[in-house]
């Protein structure tokens, strides 16, 4: 009786530390079940009753083994237990080993029969039927998660698109593509967030069109309104919709559900910024992850080449030739790279070049902010003039759009008199493009900074008007002596102050629309109409068009990802006026996935220099982060030091943006988180705190360099090894002296003895010690017994094997 | 992480068959021995234009002449897909480089290698310095050769491994 007790409790025991491990493992049963289900998969039905039976066998083998309980004794349970442990390694360790098929699934079945057999009798006692119902439990969810993940596999979208451009183009080609797939997957969340929470709620419970005056086009503009011309300038009933910051009322709360909308508007702005530099963030941290472990960049040029150089997923004869090609001129470079690495160039012309060329870049850069500058202040003046044509009206993005279009290729030829290595000319033009998009950008924020300025001081007199034609309005009625009160002023008729939120709102939607427009227009042009040209009109030409100019296009992969990345930034800067901008760059991308795969399957051709796309993803992501925080500038800036407009915004009447969330605390939560508010906003708080925060990053960066500068000194002393190791088994020069000196010493025939033949890797230092151990016999010959040569020998056999705790004495 | 999924592994069967719908039966409940044969596996729209199918084939065959049943399929593919673990692909790849099939990568192998890679266009000199390099960069023990560990040491530090080891289907 007490036996069985003290076996039921160890079973229990025991039984509790499987469940532990079985829910560790199950999971990889289940993928050895899987792997299982590979060779069985041809009949569906097949895989039904598989799945089935495991739980089936599990929960009768458990039944069936009760009786066996009493029978199994402590030792055999713990030995029981290792063995099913062993089992369960094998099984998930299974996928790594290099065995053929055949043989995999045959130990994978015996190992699962036992594994099934004998964990069932592990659990005994009264949770015998309850482990055995958690097992199945545990299977199930097992399996739910694996369909879910395959569902999720399968939701991706444009899978298979991506794999065809990747096996005609190669994988940096395809990098792009899974770019513009992230970001769209990232601009779905933020219209998602912006949609839901601040037009739709709007839209349904605020007050409806017509009813008030920043919701109606003004009398002035009615005639106009719903031209298309208008329209398109995105004035007209565009402007007064939606879409643009100056739509929202400023009501505290709105509808049946008190919905706070100004305070939803500013948490959806901050979010916005929020969400995106968290995305990017954690990108990049999952792309530096997988770039650790650089080390020996030069040692194994050659190598590399010759092994990792033919990429497996060409799947196209085209792309096959042109990588070929490429192969066989990268093989030729290094050839007489290393030929010639140490011819000596001309530095002091190359160095002037440089500079020059920095010159004149520098040069390029500065008149083309100028001349954006002088654009928009000249636009400035059109504006207040009348019948100004399509062009006055459009010049600023026209001259932006031909700068960003004319640069770069300017840029590049320039950038031949400096002769890089490829990848750095590459990064250059890279820095140099973003640099002059970045100038652009910011020349046109402060052409627009002045306009703003602008309309905020004819706000102040705008107001005073309104003020006055109310109350003369209102007085007006007084002296007709009627006693009906009149029916408030029709909102077509108050005077608007100039909105100068939807300006600004305005001007980046039109950018946005420009930038669209340019890209596909170049698109079209530059790629389809350029391969037509070539393909049809080659056979009525002087030349081959094919072969000289123009010859088809490349898919310049850098261009497009810095557009997408600048594209990015200004729908970041505009979100916050114009709500509605996110959901037209979620129509853009949606559109530029299709249209830009169509392109470049129909007009483009494969690079002739295939471009690496391994190491430059953090190197965009960079960009990208970069980007955030440079558009976050401008609209933290004038959230905090603007006042918004009196009569357009969910913030009207407020002296500034961010009072929405005094009030919010004032007046919706109890008193004390006011008090706490307030304190926590003391400078006294918030100084100590950034000091502590940039005390932490200093300790932490001290942190990092210390672990760099030991995984330097391992990699030092692996390498170390690494060469003594090298030198031992050849009986080489090693790095000591003394040894060297010995090495002069021994007679030749030892030597020869000595010699271990390199056949097995492991058995190198058996060998060494067994043949040190003979190179010690061979020594008391080579001189006298009581000389002090003698102590070398053993101090050679210290130093050099590792079996040194062989004492031949 | 799974090697595959459901769905893909319905897609290779089915391009499997695709080969030969003749000789490749639709039910595998009686596990039949059938092999196709390297002509028709080299014909396939990811391979064809590969270098080194026929190595490829002869590595993940059973007889070692490049005619596969399912299994070797199978395993061909799960080796060359994106979840292999890196240390597996480096064994197949080392297998793969081997033409010769003596467990070491000598400069014969190496120049093979070369020659496939640039389709004989570089001169006997130039592939000699090259296979010379290598051997020089990759050679640990000194015996004129690249072993299992050599190759291995070399490949798992290559940036570019990974992404270029790598058929898609």
């Amino acid at each position: 009786m007490n036996d069985s007790d003290g076996e039921s409790e160890a079973g229990e025991a025991a039984s509790g530390k499987k469940k532990r491990d079985k829910k560790a493992s199950s999971k990889d049963q289940k993928e050895a079940e899987n792997k299982e289900k590979q060779t069985n998969k041809k009949g569906k039905e097949q895989d039904k009753k598989q799945k089935k039976s495991p739980a089936e066998s599990s929960s009768s083998s458990s039944a069936s083994n009760s009786s066996d309980e009493e029978s199994l004794s402590e030792e055999e349970l713990t030995r029981l237990k290792e063995q099913v442990e062993e089992k369960k390694k094998l099984i998930s360790t299974m996928r790594n080993k290099p065995w053929r098929m055949v043989k995999k699934l045959a130990l994978l079945r015996e190992a699962q029969a036992f594994v099934e057999k004998f964990e069932g009798a592990l659990g005994k006692g009264k949770g015998k039927k309850f482990y055995a119902y958690k097992m199945m439990m545990a299977k199930k969810w097992v399996k739910f998660k694996r369909d879910f993940d395959n569902f999720k596999t399968q939701c991706i979208p444009w899978e298979m698109k991506i794999k065809e451009v990747e096996s005609h183009f190669g994988s940096s080609v395809a990098s792009y593509f899974i770019f513009l797939r992230w970001m769209y997957g990232v601009n779905l969340v933020l219209f998602g967030l912006i949609f839901g929470l601040v037009i739709i709620p709007e839209i349904l419970m605020g007050i409806p069109y017509g009813s008030i005056p920043r919701k109606t086009v003004p009398r002035a503009e009615q005639a106009t309104a719903m031209d298309f011309s208008v329209l398109w300038d995105f004035e007209g009933y565009i402007k007064y919709s939606a879409l643009f910051y100056g739509y929202y009322n400023n009501q505290r709360t709105i509808g049946w559900l008190k919905y706070r909308l100004p305070m939803a508007y500013f948490m959806v702005g901050v979010s916005v910024f929020g969400y995106s530099l968290m995305v990017v963030i954690r990108s990049m941290a999952r792309n530096a992850n997988e770039n650790t472990g650089d080390g020996d960049d030069n040692n194994f040029t050659f190598s590399w080449k010759m092994f990792t150089s033919w990429d497996y997923l060409i799947g196209n004869p085209e792309t096959a030739d042109n990588k070929f090609a490429s192969i066989t001129t990268s093989f030729k470079e290094s050839i007489v790279d290393e030929q010639e690495s140490n011819k000596d160039e001309n530095i002091h012309l190359r160095r002037f070049l440089r500079v020059l060329a920095n010159v004149l870049i520098i040069c390029c850069l500065c008149g083309s902010g100028y001349l954006i500058y002088f654009v928009v202040k000249r636009s400035q003046t059109f504006s207040k003039m009348q019948n100004i044509g399509w062009y006055e009206r459009n010049e600023v993005e026209i001259v932006m759009s031909l700068l960003g279009m004319f640069c770069p290729p300017l840029f590049e030829t320039i950038a031949a008199l400096e002769e890089y290595h490829p990848r750095i000319g590459l990064k250059w033009q890279l820095g140099r493009i973003f640099a002059l998009f970045l100038g652009n950008l910011y020349t046109f924020l402060l052409a627009l900074m002045d306009d703003v300025n602008e309309k905020l001081t004819e706000e102040v007199v705008i107001k005073n008007i309104t003020h006055w034609t109310l109350l003369n309005y209102y007085n007006s009625s007084a002296m007709n002596d009627s006693a009906v009160t009149l029916p408030p002023m029709d909102p077509a008729d108050m005077p608007r102050g100039p909105c100068w939120e939807t300006t600004v709102g305005i001007e980046f939607v039109r950018l946005t629309v420009s930038d669209i427009l340019v890209t596909y227009v170049t698109i079209l042009v530059g790629d389809f109409i350029r391969a037509c040209f070539v393909r049809f009109v080659n056979y009525c030409w002087c030349w081959d068009l094919e072969a000289g100019f123009p010859s088809y296009a490349e898919f310049d992969i850098s261009g497009n990802v810095l557009g997408l990345i600048f594209n990015q930034g200004m729908i970041w800067m505009g979100s916050f006026y114009a709500p509605g901008l996110v959901g037209i760059n979620v129509l853009r991308l949606l559109t530029s996935m299709y249209f830009q795969c169509w392109a470049v399957m129909s007009s483009n051709v494969p690079h002739e220099r295939v471009f690496k796309a391994s190491k430059s993803n953090n190197f965009y992501m960079g960009l990208l982060l970069l980007i955030l925080f440079l558009s976050l500038l401008p609209v933290a800036y004038t959230i905090m030091s603007l006042p918004p407009s009196f009569d357009c915004g969910p913030f009207s009447g407020k002296k500034k943006m961010y009072d929405v969330i005094q009030e919010t605390i004032k007046q919706d939560f109890p008193l004390f988180v006011a008090k706490i508010f307030s304190y926590v906003a003391n400078p006294g708080l918030i100084i100590p705190a950034v000091l502590l925060m940039v005390l932490a990053i200093y300790y932490l960066n001290a942190v990092a360099e210390a672990y760099q500068h030991a995984n330097t000194e391992l990699k030092k002393k692996m390498q170390l090894q690494r060469d003594e190791e090298k030198n031992k088994r050849n009986n080489k020069a090693t790095t000591s002296s003394a040894v060297q000196d010995l090495d002069d010493l021994l007679v030749p025939s030892a030597k020869s003895e000595s010699q271990p033949k390199p056949t097995e890797g492991k058995t190198y230092e058996r060998d060494f010690c067994h043949s040190s151990g003979q190179l010690h016999l061979y020594f008391p010959s080579v001189g006298p017994a009581n000389t002090p040569t003698l102590r070398l020998p053993r101090a050679r056999h210290a130093f050099l094997s590792p079996c040194a705790q062989v004492s031949p004495s | 992480m799974k090697v595959y999924t459901f769905p893909s592994l319905f897609r290779l069967f089915y391009r499997y068959r695709d080969l030969a719908p003749q000789l490749v039966p639709l039910s595998y409940i009686d596990k039949p021995d059938v092999k196709l044969p390297y002509e028709l596996i080299g014909s396939m729209a990811e391979l064809k234009d590969n270098p080194f199918r026929q190595r490829i084939a002869e590595v993940f065959s059973e007889d070692g002449e490049g005619n596969m049943t399912l299994d070797d399929f199978l395993d061909m593919f799960s080796v060359l897909s994106e979840m292999a673990p890196r240390d597996l692909k480096a064994y197949y790849a080392f297998k793969i480089y081997d033409f010769n099939n003596d467990d070491y990568i000598c400069k014969s192998d190496l120049e093979k290698t070369v020659n496939k890679l640039t389709r004989n266009e570089l001169t006997p000199e130039e592939v000699c310095l090259v296979c010379d390099k290598v051997i020089d960069e990759a050679d640990q023990d000194n015996d004129g050769k690249l072993s299992v560990e050599d190759f291995q040491h070399m490949i798992v530090r290559a940036p570019d491994f990974l992404s270029t080891f790598h058929i898609r289907i």
